[in-house]
């Protein structure tokens, strides 16, 4: 099990090394590193000594230790649209990220987990089939228009929800959160609900195959040989088996919910890292666009290892417990 | 001698093809595809957006971005059918007096050529790296790979992003408009790749081991073509699947990129350009500018979207 | 459910399995008929595509659509089971009637200990309680031979090797005693050595419970070491049934003949191996007539072309039972002369 992480991590490293050499490429051939670590007025001799401190007349690969030295002690520059350090911008909008993708995953498993289930079950129904068709639909619907749509109805239309923002956040230590307020949940609902339409979807349709080709087994066959009644055919044995591979697809997933927030954010204006790496990309914004880079770059990595230990710890195959056979 | 070998391996996919034609003609699939009347549907529909939106020029009543038809006075004109509308603007009109119903033609037409083009590309890049990934495997292979598994753990749209953030500030500001379209398509690309590299390296794989290539390399012809046109068939069905319902991926990137207002410029509105400006003027009642070319799009990517998927579940020999 | 000596206690009549596809109806088992008395063994044997699986999964209920039953009657003790609800077809499974299948890994769930597997049987169809249960699987495991099998309950299947899983797949299928198991080519995927001990085990077994088999196979060996009877299938009927040795030594239809003269013997001295000329029609294609009659050699002994025209019932001949013209008294009568032993 050791050695398993062991390796794990090391590929962890190097793709941490490989994102972190892009975002360094990024800082230092696009646009001026000087200019991205300084504020615009910015004397010669502040540059130079810059230049100098920032160690752009040595080598390449110096540079790119600094570089990761830097990056490791959170310094990524300061921000060329907002002249703060991008590490403390990062950092404020961090928490409005994470709770909008934690609510929507949650809505995603809640919703997609049964109703992919009840499809697989009941594949012939008619109810079966209009679910199916929902889910195509919801596969081609692009998030901001989802997003707009909801807007139009419950914020414009009903009124009962905002259409921005997000609501009175109470600030925990350095956390700030929308939970405990009234307003702070009711902002969460709308852009919770289009960023989780997608996975929805993709949990829904994923399950149902994986529990379409389950029922197929020939375990499950024999399962059924020996009398064992439905229930314990489908809830005991096949939904184990199926749940197993959907549930850490859907962790890999959740790294990508976290770059599809972008859009999310943007369409409700919700603070959270997306929207300023949106404004970044419209501005231009090297410094945030490479510490965002390197930030999703970890959160993926990180994301990836503990799903990985996940599959190991629930799939008794992958442990190498050598028990001899013991004979035919 | 080349040109004799070239003529076969020409004949040798030629008549492969026109055999898969006949096949499908007389397959399955066919009969499948007959007796689905939402796919059926779906095709007709995708066709009819296509082909109007393909021979815009033809098919448009105006023409969006000819600045001497434009007239002010026109804009923010409704639908046909509500009162105070104009029959000559079906759809009405937008801020600037442009005709919705045209603009909708134009736009699906820029949103299809993106589209098509950005998985074209993405296709060929993706099987020949695919291909050299599994016909000369070693170090080639494992560099090719390891950049797909670390690509393969970003989502397609941040990669999109960051090339277009990247291209905004490369190219100068005055050349931004003109070359935005191949950026978005470059972008695209390179975000969806990944899929067909592998499908086809798989298959690269498992033709590699066989006999005739080994044969070939003996009598000296060039193993890698002879394994292109025989890895070809074998691959076609799966990356068919693919790309459809890349198309429709694709669709939806160029429409979030431009609606997020780094994709196609305010110049050559695609249908994404559009939702956003409609979005501006959707509480102040002007429904009509955002709801008809959201229309569009997802009717354009559900009817693309239900061919792709229609065709995964009948190539798929284990549901039959 | 106790069984009168004089009922069989499975009854087969008329079965037909049919395929309905956009080319037609596919009869994949046409008209078969047998029986299978308290603790005997029948063999089912033939080639793919016989139908002998299909046949043992309608027995059990399992036979997966689109295929189903269009007509027949399968009774157990006397009692019609092919009809029966859901429900009711869902008790018989493993406490009447129980299954083994070929291949022993994927036969059990990898995620759950065989012990869990076992137990949960148990506690289906007997009232037990959990520990009374426990115990009884750890009884059940020992009986099929798995050494240490207090410990080795709670392991995973793929700790076991093939040998030792086929073993707790019989074991599985026995939990809950039933009277009949059908075993559909349960030493296919292992290896030969260990065929053998799987063979006597379940022999073994059998014979101690009282268990009836249906055990179906390709493998004449298997048969002739375990039947007590057999039934030869070809093209989804059946075309031979006896006594083993009976059909072994004097089979009377040309196709047994021809199969039993396929299979080589070590003390055999022949440059070529001899085969059936011809291969098993396929289901799209089954001839009209006796289904064997374009591969036979003696169609044309029988008179007036009968078997390209009709379709032979299972009639006497000799110590067994063949579906073949040469044996209907007319033909025996008309051309003895022409039958060479």
């Amino acid at each position: 099990m050791l050695a398993f992480i062991a390796r794990r991590l090391l590929q962890s490293i190097l793709v941490m090394l490989t994102v972190g050499f892009i975002a360094f490429s990024l800082f230092n051939f696009v646009g001026d590193p000087v200019a991205l670590m300084l504020p615009p007025e910015a004397t010669q001799a502040d540059r130079d000594e810059v230049r100098k401190s920032l160690g752009l007349d040595k080598p390449f690969y110096t540079q790119f230790a600094v570089f990761v030295q830097n990056a490791l002690q959170g310094n990524f520059g300061i921000s060329l649209r907002l002249g703060r350090p991008v590490s403390q911008l990062l950092a404020e909008r961090l928490p409005a990220t994470l709770e909008l993708v934690g609510v929507a995953t949650l809505l995603a498993l809640l919703v997609g987990i049964p109703v992919g289930i009840y499809t697989a079950l009941k594949r012939d129904h008619w109810s079966s089939q209009v679910l199916l068709t929902g889910s195509l639909i919801g596969v081609s619907l692009p998030n901001f228009l989802i997003g707009i749509f909801l807007i139009i109805i419950f914020a414009v239309w009903l009124g009962v929800l905002p259409s921005f923002g997000r609501g009175d956040t109470t600030q925990l230590g350095f956390w700030s959160t929308g939970f405990l307020t009234v307003s702070g949940l009711k902002a969460v609902v709308l852009p919770a609900v289009t960023l989780g339409f997608y996975p929805v979807t993709l949990i829904m349709r994923l399950v149902r195959s994986e529990m379409l080709e389950v029922l197929r087994t020939d375990y499950i066959k024999f399962a059924r040989a020996r009398g064992l009644s439905n229930q314990a055919v489908h809830f005991g044995h096949a939904l184990k088996n199926t749940l197993v591979p959907v549930i850490t697809i859907t962790g890999l997933q959740l790294g990508g919910l976290i770059a599809f927030a972008i859009i999310t954010e943007t369409v409700f204006q919700w603070p959270g890292m997306g929207l300023l790496f949106i404004q970044a990309v419209q501005f231009a914004d090297i410094p945030v666009m490479a510490a965002y880079l390197c930030l999703i770059g970890f959160i993926f990595v990180t994301i990836n290892l503990i799903v990985d230990t996940l599959y190991y710890v629930v799939d008794p195959r992958l442990r190498m417990e050598t028990s001899s056979a013991g004979g035919h | 001698m080349t040109g004799a070998s070239g003529s076969k391996m020409g004949s040798t996919i030629g008549s492969k093809i026109a055999s898969t034609f006949r096949r499908i003609l007389d397959s399955d699939i066919w009969y499948k595809f007959k007796q689905d009347p939402i796919v059926i549907t779906a095709t007709i529909v995708g066709l009819i957006l296509i082909l109007s939106s393909a021979f815009a020029p033809l098919f448009a009543p105006h023409s969006p971005f000819d600045l001497k038809t434009l007239n002010l006075s026109d804009a923010f004109t409704p639908p046909a059918w509500i009162e105070a509308g104009k029959s000559q603007f079906l759809l009405g009109t937008d801020d600037q007096g442009r005709d919705v119903l045209s603009t909708i033609m134009y736009g699906s037409r820029a949103s299809l050529v993106v589209g098509f083009a950005a998985v074209l590309l993405s296709m060929v890049v993706g099987i020949t790296l695919g291909l050299m990934s599994g016909y000369f495997g070693g170090a080639l292979d494992a560099f090719i790979m390891r950049i797909a598994d670390v690509q393969l753990s970003f989502p397609a749209i941040l990669i999109a992003l960051l090339i277009s953030g990247v291209a905004r500030v490369v190219i100068p500001n005055s050349q931004h408009d003109q070359v935005a379209i191949y950026v978005l398509i470059f972008a695209i690309a390179a975000s969806g790749w990944v899929q067909y590299a592998r499908t086809v390296r798989g298959s690269t794989l498992v033709e590699r081991n066989k006999e005739y290539v080994q044969a070939a390399r003996v009598i000296g012809r060039r193993p890698l073509a002879i394994m292109f046109a025989h890895v070809l068939p074998n691959v076609l069905g799966p990356v068919m699947v693919l790309a459809t319902l890349h198309i429709g991926t694709a669709i939806i990137t160029e429409a979030t990129l431009s609606y997020l207002g780094v994709g196609m410029p305010a110049t050559q509105p695609t249908l994404g350009t559009m939702i956003r400006i409609g979005g501006d003027f959707l509480l102040s009642g002007e429904w009509w500018i955002l709801w008809f070319p959201g229309l569009a799009l997802v009717v354009l990517v559900l009817s693309i979207n239900i061919i792709g998927d229609w065709l995964r579940d009948a190539l798929n020999p284990k549901l039959r | 459910m106790s069984t009168s000596p004089n009922v069989p206690l499975l009854q087969v009549k008329n079965l037909r399995i049919e395929f309905p596809t956009r080319r037609g109806i596919l009869t994949a088992v046409d008209d078969i008929s047998f029986d299978i008395a308290a603790g005997e063994v029948l063999g089912v044997v033939g080639e793919s595509g016989a139908g002998k699986s299909l046949t043992g999964a309608a027995v059990i209920g399992l036979l997966e659509p689109p295929g189903r039953i269009a007509s027949g009657e399968i009774l157990l003790a006397g009692r019609r089971i092919d009809n029966l609800p859901f429900e009711e077809l869902r008790k018989i499974r493993g406490r009447e009637i129980g299954a083994i299948f070929q291949d022993p890994l994927t036969s059990l769930n990898p995620l759950y200990t065989i012990g869990r597997q076992i137990i949960e049987t148990i506690e289906t169809h007997l009232d037990l309680t959990h520990a009374q249960a426990r115990a009884r699987a750890i009884e059940l495991l020992n009986e099929v031979g798995i050494p240490a099998a207090d410990r080795r309950i709670d392991h995973y299947p793929h700790q076991f090797s093939g040998g030792m899983r086929q073993r707790v797949v019989i074991s599985l299928a026995l939990a809950a005693n039933p009277k009949l198991i059908i075993a559909d080519e349960p030493t296919t995927a292992l290896d030969v050595s260990i065929q053998a001990q799987i063979i006597t085990l379940i022999k073994k077994l059998c014979r101690e419970h009282g268990t009836a088999v249906m055990l179906v196979t390709h493998d004449m060996g298997v048969i002739a070491e375990t039947a007590d009877r057999v039934a030869v299938m070809y093209a989804g009927r059946i075309a031979e049934i006896g006594p083993v040795a009976e059909v072994i030594h004097s089979p009377q239809h040309p196709y047994t003949i021809g199969l039993m003269g396929a299979i080589p013997s070590v003390g055999d001295n022949h440059e070529r191996l001899s085969q059936i000329d011809g291969s098993m029609p396929r289901l799209t294609a089954i001839p009209k007539g006796c289904a064997f009659n374009p591969r036979c050699t003696r169609a044309q002994d029988v008179p007036h072309h009968r078997c390209t025209t009709e379709r032979p019932e299972l009639m006497p001949a000799g110590k067994t039972m063949a579906a073949c013209w040469l044996h209907a008294s007319e033909t025996v009568q008309t051309g003895k002369q022409a039958v060479t032993a």
